[in-house]
């Protein structure tokens, strides 16, 4: 109980922190703690010199550790930093609350402050005893009774009990439940990527069995989709992309890994088999093939073409890379920061980063890949598929042609010794180091483990690591609800947010070890539940108490990804060509993009773009090419596949607007639709209403099929005025057009169902 | 868009908004833009932010990036030693152990070379100017030579990354998103920060989009690349077969179909997202007015040279960096390509010159004379210099230079630098720094002080650490500041 005052005291926080009223509740809870309030408070203004970093400590004070904090001062034997029970006794105390600027801390010099409720908190919490704890996401999930609550009919799974615990402690009644339309809409989305279409919309408007919902979840599972939409996610966070990045960012073939990923989460491949595989399917004994692939993940990072660079400054790069890609996307801690000195933060010493590296360090390889003249595919390490394999026993990979192709995969030299770098240059070795991780996670055990990357996989899934079930259950409720349990999916450290349900995280994370790493179980356990299927109504009394819906008390509203805007039009429309897998496709682009920034070397320094089938595949498809990656897809907020990326932002710009308006996919996607309305034997209401229905996957309301009929008219009647602008409207696109008699009609349906299109609710989650 | 409309049916509260800006100081001029009161403060929670830090002695920047790295030993760094010692070896007490790229570490010896082209000092400062730049040579007195730029990268990729955005690897944001994190734009209907870029005729490099990205910002801070085909800005034409009125009509109907969604949901992000829709709109219209060289007197076109009506070319890339900078675009970002001149300096340096030389002074005397050079700040330059030795073949017609971190020169001009001088200073080798040394960190905190900014303030929470433009390092180059 005491957790769930203290994360309400947390909440109001975050949602107003310089606001006093809102402090002074927490004050007047019995007992401040530690991890939810101290530390994160010690860690953003204190740890930078009094933390875990040994190089930047001052005073040779460090406030992480309850010991040292308690020591006398340095210079007066008889004064202590804490004294427990007696902050005015305290220098800390003493220090923080300082009129005197020159005794002040943190000094005014370095930018950072502490608030007055600040103050007074550590004040209490000292007078209280200066109890420390160890960091929350650093102790094992414990196991969490459910807990009661009072409206029993709400809740559909043992989740909505938790978040409905929650809310009713804040006073707070969640949302009905999401109209059939809206619901279908939004778990179409989240689990295929691709809306509803017409037939299933029906289908299940029109099941009113109770258990309509779980049997369309179950057969959206069941859909190849599924994978290319999971997969998408997992291509940020594996930093995929079809070029090598750098420089001439010359072509390389990463796409039958990204085939594997996709039948990996269509096979649901339980969690750890899928990232063992990734981390060390070619040392698992007897490794196949398809194991070996699977280690591409870690040959995605960028890798250099430009002459002249320094062979072992690339090499050690990209080892550096794959290191802090392991503690982002599997432990949500920022490596990287101890890169060149101790974490400042967390518990990282520089000795542990580089005993971590020491696994991604065996890779026979170079700095300097290939020869960008010739296009080379891959370099070594990697494998070969020949076409008789691939009809044989690997038909995920999706590939036409009767070559073979090349992956770069993992594979372990014979040993090369790791070294401290100090200041994380690659030409300064310090001290030699043996194979190891953070031990404060939880300590490395070689002669259990084994002392390589395999060892490493077997850490990450020993049901006492602390991390790996959290950050993924977070990772997943963040794919769903736009929001992660613990915000900072990426980073789970001191510096990071605390879980806004840490006790429902626990819960999940021990099912989810529980149930086999399960992550389709995973899903449906998400989608099923009541929290998922509230409508996302913002009430203007819960957006004044919980705006970011912490609590959520309503359900989740969240605009499109890049991809499935692209796949919204093209599916809605009937353009999409549902193939999966097989090499990267060049869509439509702005004329002159590559052209302009390449250093005019390679293959990819002019921009071939395709044509037919591959115009219409899903947005995952699009070619990536790292220095110039496809605009239209940043402007919505992709990532750029330089480094992993765990969340992506969502932001809401007039760039975005633009591509809306005149992108030609959406223009071609309006056209064709039209086209093929115009071809039904209908009237325009009944066209305009099913390209509504298509497009936002509810039937429109009487105002705005009025207001829709309407403009359709208006613009009927421009286009018989000038019907040489009409004529040139329905030109959008290749798209094979056939002769039509009624352009006039033609360009004005497409205005509607391009105005379709650009809706706020079109692109987003509703 | 007026404030009845606003207040009725822009039903997005200032606290909303403001907590919307936590993603962006810049978009808050945005905000601002959107909501005129947003800062009259009637609501009960003082805002929070106030910059710049101080005032402001440039409001806006045009970076001239000579993207490849020109020779600093062939345009302004005069070192007359060299020619006299040609063919000599580096003394090993000049390289010092320097670290040499892949492309010359296998070369047994280090010739050096001087300039081909014959230096002369300009100008009540007497700058040393190369005879490649005559008309660099005649607005000297506007400049300010940094003859001690260093940086600690030695190939393209990550010191090009490094200029841009303070560091050689990772996706940092780059200065433009920077500064339009922090200052926003003074143009409602234009972006804050663009990018132009243009091609020589020397070797070149290429450039990437992460050079202006936003790195961790909000993508609104991401730069705007400005192409110099008919379509300035992407995505920005209307189709064939729609025009302006046809498009104003479109958006009369969405908004409307947006407002009826607001009502049942009361989501604030589709208000923004209306808003948003006209704040596309205007733009529509003015980045072609803008972008209408052809309307520009025949003064001003001979100023620039002919070359500044072809689409893409480094000069039209300068007259239009004026005008946006003009209309109050915060950062113009050029590049430049074409300046890696590892063999054939001879050939390719003349025609690298060439290209940016009358441009550049026009710019200048230009904004000067429209009295913007004042609050504009001017800088060019590229991500390293060159070395003083001969790379590959040396004949007696040419040779080439490879790359060089260890010292280099750029100018600034305008917004709050001293005009006419010359700050730091090379050895007589142009090898080693021997005064006032100035690290990409300290040119970038104090392009961030002439803007009013302190990069020690100007940080963002990202994953646990607040990350500046200077990383942990930097300091203002007082020396140049006037």
């Amino acid at each position: 109980m005491r957790f769930l005052c203290l994360s309400l005291a947390l909440l109001s926080f975050s949602l107003l922190s310089s606001c006093k009223r809102e402090g002074r509740i927490a004050l007047q809870k019995d007992s401040v703690d530690f991890n939810l309030h101290i530390r994160p408070i010690l860690s953003d203004r204190c740890f930078k010199c009094h933390g875990p970093d040994g190089g930047q400590r001052k005073a040779n004070l460090r406030l992480d550790l309850r010991e040292n904090a308690l020591a006398h001062l340095k210079d007066n034997p008889n004064e202590f930093v804490i004294v427990p029970g007696n902050a005015a006794k305290s220098e800390l105390f003493r220090r923080i609350s300082a009129h005197d600027t020159a005794q002040l801390m943190p000094p005014v010099k370095s930018n950072l402050k502490l608030n007055e409720d600040e103050i007074a908190l550590i004040g209490k919490w000292i007078d209280q005893g200066a109890h420390y704890k160890k960091h929350w996401a650093f102790i094992p999930p414990q196991p969490v009774v459910v807990p009661k609550v009072n409206t029993n009919a709400w809740p559909r799974n043992d989740l909505d009990r938790f978040t409905l615990a929650r809310m009713e402690e804040a006073g707070l009644v969640p949302n009905e439940e999401a109209d059939k339309e809206r619901l279908l809409k939004r778990v179409s989305l989240d689990i295929t990527g691709l809306p509803p279409s017409l037939e299933v919309q029906e289908k299940f408007l029109h099941d009113s069995s109770p258990s309509a919902y779980e049997k369309l979840v179950d057969a959206l599972l069941s859909q190849a989709q599924y994978g290319e939409k999971m997969a998408t996610y997992w291509m940020d966070v594996a930093r995929y992309a079809d070029s090598h990045g750098y420089q001439d960012d010359g072509l390389r073939t990463m796409w039958p890994w990204r085939d594997w990923v996709i039948h990996a989460f269509n096979e649901n491949y339980p969690y750890d088999q899928f990232v063992t595989w990734q981390l060390a399917g070619d040392l698992l004994p007897g490794a196949t093939k398809e194991q070996v692939l699977a280690t591409g993940f870690n040959r995605n990072h960028k890798i250099t073409q430009e002459g002249g660079v320094i062979q072992e400054e690339y090499r050690i790069e990209y080892v550096t890379d794959r290191t802090n890609t392991f503690g982002k996307a599997f432990l949500a801690l920022t490596f990287e920061c101890a890169h060149c000195h101790d974490h400042k933060y967390d518990p990282i010493s520089q000795k542990d980063y580089y005993s971590t590296f020491a696994f991604f360090n065996q890779v026979p390889e170079k700095g300097l890949v290939g020869d960008i003249t010739l296009a080379s595919l891959a370099d070594p390490p990697k494998i070969k598929f020949t076409s008789q394999e691939i009809n044989d026993l690997y038909t995920y990979i999706n590939k036409k042609d009767t070559a073979a192709v090349e992956v770069m995969v993992m594979r372990d030299s014979a040993r090369r010794p790791t070294y401290i770098l100090k200041r994380g240059a690659y030409d300064a070795p310090g001290d030699r180091v043996s194979f190891g991780v953070p031990s404060a996670i939880l300590p490395y055990d070689s002669m259990s483990y084994g002392a390589n990357r395999l060892g490493l996989a077997k850490w990450l899934f020993d049901k006492k690591n602390p991390l790996t079930a959290r950050v993924f259950v977070n990772r997943m409720w963040q794919e769903f609800f736009g929001r992660g349990l613990v915000k900072t999916s990426g980073d789970f450290g001191m510096q990071g947010e605390m879980p806004s349900h840490p006790e429902l995280l626990d819960w999940l994370a021990l099912d989810f070890m529980n149930n086999g790493w399960n992550i389709k179980r995973l899903v449906k356990q998400i989608v099923t539940s009541a929290t998922y299927r509230q409508s996302s109504v913002m009430d203007k009394d819960k957006m004044a108490v919980d705006p970011e819906n912490i609590l959520l008390s309503r359900g989740p509203r969240v605009r499109l990804s890049a991809e499935a805007v692209r796949d919204l039009a093209l599916a809605s429309s009937g353009l999409l060509v549902k193939e999966i897998g097989g090499p990267s496709m060049k869509v439509y682009q702005p004329k002159g993009i590559w052209e302009s920034s390449t250093s005019g070397r390679g293959v990819l320094a002019r921009y071939i773009q395709d044509h037919g089938d591959n115009l219409y595949r899903r947005g995952l498809y699009s070619f990536i090419k790292r220095t110039v990656p496809p605009p239209g897809m940043l402007m919505f907020d992709a990532s750029n596949r330089d480094q992993c990326e765990v969340k992506r932002l969502r932001t809401n710009t007039p760039l975005q607007a633009l591509m809306l308006m005149n992108d030609p996919t959406i223009l071609e996607a309006s056209r064709v639709f039209a086209q093929r309305l115009l071809a039904e034997k209908s009237t325009a209401e009944e066209k305009i209403t099913k390209a509504f229905r298509s497009i936002v996957c509810r039937d429109a309301k009487p105002e705005e099929l009025a207001l829709l009929i309407q403009y359709f008219e208006d613009e009927k009647m421009k286009f018989e005025k000038s019907p040489a602008k009409a004529r040139q409207l329905i030109k959008a696109g290749e798209y094979p057009q056939p002769g039509t008699n009624d352009v006039v009609t033609h360009a004005a349906l497409m205005q509607v169902i391009h105005t379709v299109y650009n809706m706020e609710e079109a692109i987003t989650k509703t | 868009m007026d404030n009845e409309f606003i207040k009725n049916r822009m039903h997005v509260t200032r606290r909303h908004f403001l907590g919307k800006m936590s993603l962006g100081l810049g978009s808050v001029a945005l905000g601002s833009l959107l909501i005129p009161d947003l800062f009259s403060g009637k609501d009960d929670t003082p805002f929070p932010v106030g910059l710049p830090h101080f005032a402001p002695k440039a409001k806006r920047i045009i970076y001239l990036f000579q993207n490849g790295a020109p020779s600093q030993l062939e345009s302004f760094d005069y070192k007359p030693l060299l020619s006299k010692m040609r063919g000599e070896e580096l003394p090993a007490s000049i390289r010092m152990g320097q670290r040499l790229t892949g492309m010359t570490s296998g070369q047994k010896n280090f010739p050096l070379v001087g300039s081909h082209f014959k230096f002369q000092q300009y100008g009540k400062s007497g700058a040393w100017v190369s005879e490649l730049f005559p008309n660099t040579a005649k607005i000297v007195d506007e400049l300010c030579f940094i003859k001690s730029m260093h940086t600690e990268a030695i190939n393209h990729d990550p010191a090009l990354t490094f200029m841009q955005t303070g560091a050689q690897q990772g996706n940092r944001p780059s200065m433009g998103a920077w500064l339009s994190y922090g200052l926003g734009s003074e143009n409602k209907n234009l972006p804050a920060f663009c990018v132009l870029l243009s091609r020589g005729r020397g070797n070149g490099q290429g450039v990437y989009s992460k050079l202006w990205t936003n790195g961790f910002l909000d993508s609104i801070h991401q730069g705007v690349q400005f192409s110099s085909s008919e379509e300035r800005v992407l995505y920005l034409k209307d189709p064939n077969g729609r025009d302006r009125e046809d498009s104003r009509k479109m958006l009369d109907h969405l908004a409307q179909l947006n407002e009826l969604n607001y009502q049942e949901f009361g989501d604030p992000e589709i208000q923004t997202r209306i808003q948003q829709y006209e704040m596309a709109y205007r733009m529509q219209t003015a980045v072609p007015e803008l972008t209408d060289l052809a309307q520009e007197p025949d003064h001003i076109i001979k100023m620039y040279g002919a070359d500044c009506l072809t689409p893409g070319t480094y000069a039209s890339n300068c007259l239009l960096a004026r005008k946006l900078s003009e209309a109050g675009v915060r950062f113009v970002q050029l590049y430049h390509q074409g300046w890696d001149q590892h063999g054939n300096m001879v050939g390719e340096m003349p025609l690298q010159a060439q290209d940016v030389d009358r441009a550049t002074a026009a710019l200048i005397m230009d904004l000067k004379q429209r009295g913007l050079l004042d609050e504009t700040l001017v800088i060019w330059g590229g991500e390293f210099g060159r070395t003083n030795y001969c790379q590959g073949d040396m004949s007696n017609n040419n040779y080439g230079r490879d790359h060089h971190p260890r010292c280099y020169t750029i100018w600034m001009a305008g917004g709050g630098v001293k005009p006419g001088i010359a700050y730091g200073e090379s050895d007589e080798f142009g090898y080693n720094i021997i005064r006032d040394p100035v690290h990409v960190n300290d040119f970038h905190a104090t392009v961030l002080h002439l803007m009013g900014l302190n990069h020690e303030q100007l940080n963002f929470k990202h994953l646990g650490r607040r990350y500046r433009l200077t990383d942990v390092a930097g300091k203002v180059v007082k020396g140049i500041l006037a």
